[in-house]
């Protein structure tokens, strides 16, 4: 039954987004999805976030290759956009920071030689939105988070991974929660 | 014998994926009970299927076993080849211009409605229109990329007293809009009567080269952070939802000599953004009769901190 079927958009903040570092396969097949361990117990292959664009490179050397920093009120994504995501990167390109976007796109890892591994997302699609949906976004991505720190289903891999309470997010849930106070 | 190659396929077909089945050694058990045995191939039909259940650990059809059938709900139904029971009433029958068809129509139980279809091969006794039956060992089907059910000459009908209760199957779904998928947009149909097939490069798949209608459609997903759901957008939904009309969309389409300048308004307009949405589901999709704007910028903000920081 699994097999074509599409895989969830988890919504997570970018405070434990960054921390989400081991990426894995559930088997050898190349074909297999891929997917990140979130830190509160939770395998994503997809992620839905809303944040403000504020800064974006055209750091290709051959061809356009678009990195955008997009900040949620925990932290910041990193987005890379080129040929292979077409129209993801016609809408960076177009982009005049600072503007809300929601991305909707596979999470990704790398570990540079000298440093530690860095989460980004690779776009399926980017697209201007309003503060009413970003607003929606923080509510929602607390309610999912919190949910996730009390029922993780691989809170007990996650724990293993990366040494660190779960629990220890509901900081990052309740600072996005805070930034809405004003 | 050209019967039990036919047979021995829709066995295959049906086990395959749940297991290693082999075509030949299928068609040969067949022959050896239907040539050697006389065995009548719906008998050979339903000994070979348990066979290949206990050897490869599948649920039996409820053709042979009998006893203990359970009933799935319609509304579960959707991907294609799938066997299942099913406990229904007849909700209206359909003119069929086809003889290999015997019978179609809409069938319906609580959790919904699905299209059934009755071939004249399978020899099957008529459907009534407002009755209620147990059909055992149906198999689901996908026609227009909507799923429906096909009856079949293992197919067991058994008239039942009681009215089983057809339910709208309407559902209701509120998440983010997290694509937009191909074939939305501003499409051609097939202008023969009942045809409606949408057109590839100007041609129908059964009715070859035709003068297309215009529509405008969005094939979408839906996604709650739990679940995903297949949305489909009618003409009325997406020029409501969109702003776009259609003629503006033809419009553009001929001054961009592209029909994708709309989809990418289309895209502008949904992604990411939060609806709800509710109708009929119908096989694999969820037939939009109304949508709205999601987005909840008024809410509780102290429960949610207290939900939050509560260990």
């Amino acid at each position: 039954m699994s097999v074509g079927m599409r895989e969830v958009a988890h919504r997570v903040f970018a405070g434990e987004f960054r921390d989400a570092s081991h990426q894995f396969k559930e088997s050898d097949d190349e074909r297999a999805p891929s997917y990140v361990l979130l830190p509160t117990g939770e395998k994503a292959n997809r992620v839905f976030v809303v944040g403000t664009l504020t800064e974006k490179d055209d750091i290709g050397e051959d061809g356009e290759y678009w990195r955008a920093r997009v900040v949620d009120p925990t932290g910041t994504f990193l987005v890379y956009a080129g040929q292979y995501q077409p129209e993801a990167t016609d809408v960076i390109r177009e982009v005049e920071p600072p503007e809300y976007v929601a991305v909707v796109g596979k999470p990704d890892t790398y570990e540079p030689d000298d440093g530690d591994v860095i989460t980004s997302i690779r776009p399926e699609s980017v697209n201007v939105v309003d503060a009413d949906t970003r607003d929606t976004w923080i509510q929602e991505t607390a309610e999912r988070t919190v949910d996730r720190i009390e029922a993780g289903p691989l809170k007990d891999d996650a724990v293993e991974r990366y040494d660190r309470d779960p629990g220890e997010y509901r900081d990052v849930v309740v600072e996005a929660l805070k930034s809405l106070e004003e | 014998m050209a019967d039990t190659r036919q047979t021995a396929k829709e066995i295959h077909e049906r086990f395959s994926e749940h297991g290693d089945v082999d075509l030949e050694d299928i068609e040969s058990r067949l022959e050896n009970l239907v040539d050697e045995y006389k065995v009548p191939i719906d008998e050979a039909r339903r000994s070979v299927e348990n066979q290949l259940s206990d050897e490869v650990g599948v649920e039996r059809g409820g053709g042979g076993g009998g006893g203990g059938s359970d009933y799935g709900d319609i509304a579960e139904l959707d991907a294609p080849d799938e066997w299942t029971n099913l406990r229904v009433k007849v909700v209206e029958l359909w003119d069929s211009d086809s003889d290999a068809v015997a019978q179609s129509g809409l069938i319906g139980d609580e959790s919904g409605r699905i299209k059934f279809t009755s071939w004249a091969k399978s020899n099957l006794p008529l459907l009534e229109e407002g009755k209620s039956y147990e059909l055992e060992n149906v198999v689901t089907d996908e026609f227009q990329e909507r799923i429906g059910v096909n009856l079949n000459s293992s197919t067991e009908i058994t008239e039942i007293d009681e009215e089983v209760e057809v339910g709208s199957g309407d559902i209701e779904v509120s998440g983010a809009f997290v694509d937009v998928q191909s074939g939305s947009g501003l499409i051609k149909r097939c202008p023969k009567e009942d045809c409606t097939r949408v057109l590839q490069n100007g041609r129908c798949s059964e009715h070859g080269e035709v003068e297309g209608e215009f529509d405008l459609r969005v094939k979408g997903v839906i996604d709650d952070g739990e679940k995903v759901y297949d949305v489909l957008l009618d003409r009325e939904r997406t020029e409501e939802i969109t702003g776009i009309t259609m003629e503006e969309a033809k419009q553009q389409s001929m001054d961009a000599l592209d029909t994708s300048v709309v989809t990418d308004e289309i895209e502008e307009h949904l992604i990411g953004r939060y609806y709800r949405v509710k109708g009929p589901r119908i096989g694999r999709y969820l037939l939009v009769d109304e949508m709205e704007d999601a987005s909840e910028p008024e809410f509780d903000l102290d429960d949610l901190l207290m939900e939050a920081r509560s260990a």
